[in-house]
């Protein structure tokens, strides 16, 4: 069989546009991957491969306060998303089931927290917390980690119900079923994967903040993030690259599951049976 | 869609608990830096409650607005080579054979599920002068050496010079690039996909060649997908503070920076809020200008 | 005196997908200049595939097609001298219609003073003359594909290629469409290609029909031929509606096949062409005659009792079943006023035909 011919809208066929897409993926990943790779190597400075080791992990690991950070991490993530989880998944049920006055004003507003600058949030966050004179610490962040991820939240939510069939609901108060019977038993099924998704998308927010925890944490409530950048400032080391790719590897796991879980239940439109 | 009236409790207990954390989280906190804008520095650095300009006439002199002026620069100069870089990308996935799509659009979305320290602090080992580029331009430097060499031209080449990559403004614009290419590619790539594939082969039909249908037909009608994404790039490019950070030099402050510094070391509050405010003011004019673009194109259903 | 040379010339051309989809199977065609030609069949069958390969947007893995002379193989789209009529009509939404009609010359370098005398000719040959300033979605979608159609004639391109161009409209405009169509390629004198998986729209509308099924080419006949001569099973069940009988060829008598008729008996049916064997018989619904009384007797004809009558207002359609179980339609004419039948149903009639009328089906 011969080779056929690309035709005019195939444009991944063509072959300068191939390098075009190429050159565009080795700039995306060439230099996470670079990272990655020399946690491994058993060299402090070099460039140049010098064998495969896992002592900087070690190193890592049994630094005593970047695993405080890490567990600072896990504790305001946890909190964080189950609150926000909750609040933004009403929120979202809320402005895809009901109409009232004012609603696309307030739906601009509620979703302010996601395109304002992440800079004048958190100056603002401090100047709140300061002027209630609030000490800044795990509270503070928390609080504006919360603040952020809820319209996220809302938005998967409501994204998700956008696809509801309303008449499930209807048939279940034909049937006798009561408000909270219906919203039990045939929206929240329905709804779950989309809470999922939105606490899924909640918990990588709060793992991978930076700005806002920045102006948020004090003293002895460092996360993660602000650790490495701390460390970063300092010199680059294959330790900082270890705990990246740890780092890198659980945001990558969480979104693979969350991605699976999209994808299942695009296939299962409706109820789990 | 429910009318509120008819279930005013449920609607009160699903709005209320959220709208309530905004409200008290994000809204007053924004309130209160609107506020200090019009405050006044103490003489210890506190921040006292008055009724000035002052904050906003000093953010509008020369130096600041230097610094205002190379952050929208910088985020113009980034977003154009996003644009440049990402358009292709967001073109072939729209139009890649469905088999390969979500391939590549998770290929495209994976970097940004990392960590933007991460991602931004990635370049410095790539970037710095014992770095991989430079490491690779040394390599490629000894290898046309030894060619010439051969040639019977030693010395033609020189020694190798690494460049000075980082720690400059060139470095801040690689930088802002990187972290935004998915952001731009992926709205883009939404209003592609969903554009009538027939109007492109009814172009080529009618005689048109790629690229005038690109520029005539494709483009026109993919605008308000380019636009948002053009925007949610340069809106992030502007308000930026740890690529600058990390990556830039002495000179490469950019708003969100002297934001920060007001906050910090320089502790003037008021100052720093006015200049808070000042970008929130940018970002909002950009979005109104975008919501009235989408407004006026509502007509046309494309 | 000398063939013409076909205006274009389909040779052995393959279309397969992924390596495993075979869309077009080895298909090989000629359409004369001037014809109003039709690509008909169900969906799937690779008339779209293959008007599409004609057009360049796909390109034949197996074949050549060849386009006034020219071997089309590398040639793309742009620039051969054919134009398409899409589907959805494609006509470019932020344009007015004018611009729409004239982007076409605008983008092959035709002066702009030629433009502006051709642009309202075309509008004037698809009766949408005036129509120069209004936008794609103040119209209807009928307007909306004559702004097509002018679109692609103001080319004056040497064939037009319509893919399935009046399955969005309703029915009246359709069958109005049907005849405009018709008239259009009369007047300008150009080829055209349709597409479509009417068979009513094929046979009220094409010179000549090609009948695809499965990527291959079935039968290639003009509309009279093709409804009273199909050459397979499959073309008899597509166009129109049709009964089907199964038959044992039990002997040949000069130009006749003598034929036992499952469940009906014995018959002596004309058929010049082999047969031999188990074979399909059919008939038309419209050919079949219903009487009380018994009929004369060139023909074949036996009892039935009538199942089902449906009414179709100006037709009913009156399902029978004889003593062995065997079912038939049969087509009626309402003439009779106040009544959707003459017929009632249970009663018992003559149904005959025409011997001569019976098709033997060997495919």
């Amino acid at each position: 069989m011969r080779k056929v011919r690309p035709t005019p809208l195939e444009y991944t066929r063509k072959k300068w546009f191939q390098l075009v897409l190429l050159l565009n993926f080795i700039f995306l990943y060439f230099p996470i991957v670079a990272l990655i790779a020399f946690s491994f190597n058993n060299s402090r400075r070099n460039i140049t491969w010098k064998g495969f080791t896992l002592k900087y992990y070690v190193k890592a690991f049994h630094n005593e306060s970047l695993f405080d950070a890490f567990l600072n991490s896990l504790i305001v993530a946890g909190i964080s998303t189950a609150v926000s989880t909750v609040l933004g998944a009403m929120l979202g049920l809320a402005l895809y089931r009901f109409k009232f006055p004012a609603k696309n004003a307030f739906d601009g507003w509620i979703h302010l927290p996601i395109i304002i600058p992440e800079i004048c949030m958190g100056v603002a966050m401090l100047a709140f917390f300061s002027r209630l004179n609030i000490t800044l610490g795990l509270f503070t962040i928390t609080v504006s980690h919360i603040a952020f991820s809820l319209p996220f939240v809302a938005v998967v939510v409501r994204a998700r119900m956008a696809g509801f069939d309303h008449s499930l609901e209807e048939a279940a108060r034909d049937l006798g079923a009561n408000q909270w019977q219906t919203f039990k038993d045939v929206t929240l099924p329905y709804m779950m994967p989309g809470i999922v998704a939105g606490a899924l998308l909640a918990l990588t927010l709060s793992l991978d903040d930076f700005v806002i925890t920045f102006f948020t944490s004090g003293p002895g409530s460092t996360t993660l993030p602000i650790k490495i950048f701390s460390m970063v400032r300092f010199s680059v080391t294959p330790e900082v690259n270890a705990a990246s790719t740890v780092l890198i590897a659980i945001t990558l796991i969480l979104t693979v599951v969350t991605m699976t879980i999209q994808a299942r239940s695009g296939k299962n439109k409706g109820l789990p049976l | 869609m429910e009318n509120w009236r008819d279930n005013k409790l449920v609607a009160a207990i699903l709005l209320v608990p959220a709208s309530a954390w905004i409200l008290i989280f994000f809204t007053l906190p924004l309130a209160i830096v609107w506020v200090y804008s019009f405050g006044e520095r103490g003489p210890q650095g506190q921040t006292l409650l008055a009724f000035t300009l002052d904050n906003y006439v000093r953010a509008l002199e020369l130096i600041h607005l230097g610094i205002l002026w190379k952050s929208v620069w910088t985020a113009a100069v980034a977003t154009l080579i996003c644009f440049a870089m990402g358009f292709p990308v967001a073109l072939g996935i729209a139009f890649a054979p469905a088999r390969f799509k979500n391939l590549l659009l998770l290929l495209v979305i994976l970097p940004f599920w990392t960590n933007l320290l991460i991602r931004t602090y990635a370049w410095i080992a790539v970037l710095r002068t014992r770095g991989f580029l430079n490491f690779g331009l040394e390599w490629g430097h000894g290898k046309l050496d030894t060619m010439f060499s051969f040639a019977g031209l030693p010395d033609i080449m020189g020694t190798f010079e690494p460049l000075a990559l980082l720690y400059n403004h060139s470095a801040v614009v690689i930088g802002l690039v990187y972290v935004a290419l998915p952001f731009l590619v992926l709205p883009i790539y939404a209003t592609l996909e969903k554009l009538d594939r027939s109007l492109m082969e009814a172009s080529l039909d009618l005689g048109a060649g790629q690229w005038r249908t690109m520029a005539s037909i494709t483009i026109p009608l993919a605008f308000p997908g380019i636009l948002s994404g053009l925007m949610l790039v340069f809106i992030l490019s502007l308000g930026t503070y740890l690529t600058p950070v990390l990556l830039g030099g002495t000179n490469s402050m950019m708003i969100g920076n002297l934001i920060a510094q007001e906050f910090g070391p320089a502790r003037d509050w008021p100052f720093g809020s006015a200049l808070s405010f000042l970008l929130l003011y940018i970002t909002f004019i950009i979005l109104w200008i975008r919501a009235m673009v989408a407004s006026r194109s509502k007509g046309v259903s494309y | 005196m000398t063939r013409k040379q076909p205006i274009i010339s389909i040779h052995n051309v393959t279309k397969i997908f992924n390596r495993s989809v075979t869309a077009v199977d080895d298909v090989s065609l000629e359409i004369a200049e001037g014809e109003f030609f039709a690509l008909l069949g169900p969906s799937g069958c690779g008339k779209t595939t293959l008007l599409r390969m004609i057009a360049g947007f796909e390109n034949p893995t197996i074949g050549r097609i060849v386009v006034d002379g020219q071997d089309m193989d590398g040639v793309d789209p742009n620039h051969r001298p054919v134009n398409m009529v899409f589907q959805s009509y494609a006509v470019f939404p932020h344009m007015t219609v004018a611009k729409n009609v004239a982007y076409g010359l605008k983008v092959t370098g035709v002066l702009e003073k030629d433009i502006k005398k051709m642009v309202p000719e075309a509008l004037e040959l698809v009766k949408l003359g005036g129509f120069e300033h209004r936008m794609p979605h103040q119209l209807s979608g009928g307007q909306q594909q004559r702004v097509a159609l002018a679109r692609a004639l103001v080319k004056k391109p040497k064939v037009l290629l319509l893919d399935e161009p009046l399955s969005a409209l309703d029915a009246k405009l359709r069958e109005a469409m049907q005849i405009e169509l018709v008239n259009l390629q009369k007047s300008v004198g150009i080829t055209f290609v349709i597409v479509t998986h009417s068979q009513a729209e094929a046979l009220s509308t094409a010179n000549r029909i090609a009948v695809m099924k499965d990527g291959q080419v079935v039968q290639v006949a003009g509309p009279l031929e093709l409804y009273e001569n199909p050459n397979s099973q499959f073309c008899a069940d597509f166009i129109g509606k049709i009964n089907q009988l199964r038959a044992k060829v039990i002997g040949v008598e000069n130009g006749s096949l003598a034929m036992d008729i499952k469940g009906i008996g014995k018959a002596l049916i004309p058929h010049d062409g082999p047969a031999q064997g188990k074979v399909t018989l059919a008939i038309r619904p419209e050919k079949l005659q219903l009487d009380s009384d018994e009929p004369a007797d060139d023909c074949i004809k036996f009892r039935s009792r009538v199942a089902n009558v449906v009414y179709y207002g100006s037709t009913s359609q009156v399902f029978l079943e004889n003593i062995a179980g065997e079912q038939m339609m049969a087509e009626v004419r309402n003439r009779e006023s106040g009544t959707t039948t003459s017929i009632l149903i249970g009663s018992v009639v003559w149904v005959s035909w025409k011997t001569a009328d019976t098709l033997v089906l060997t495919k």
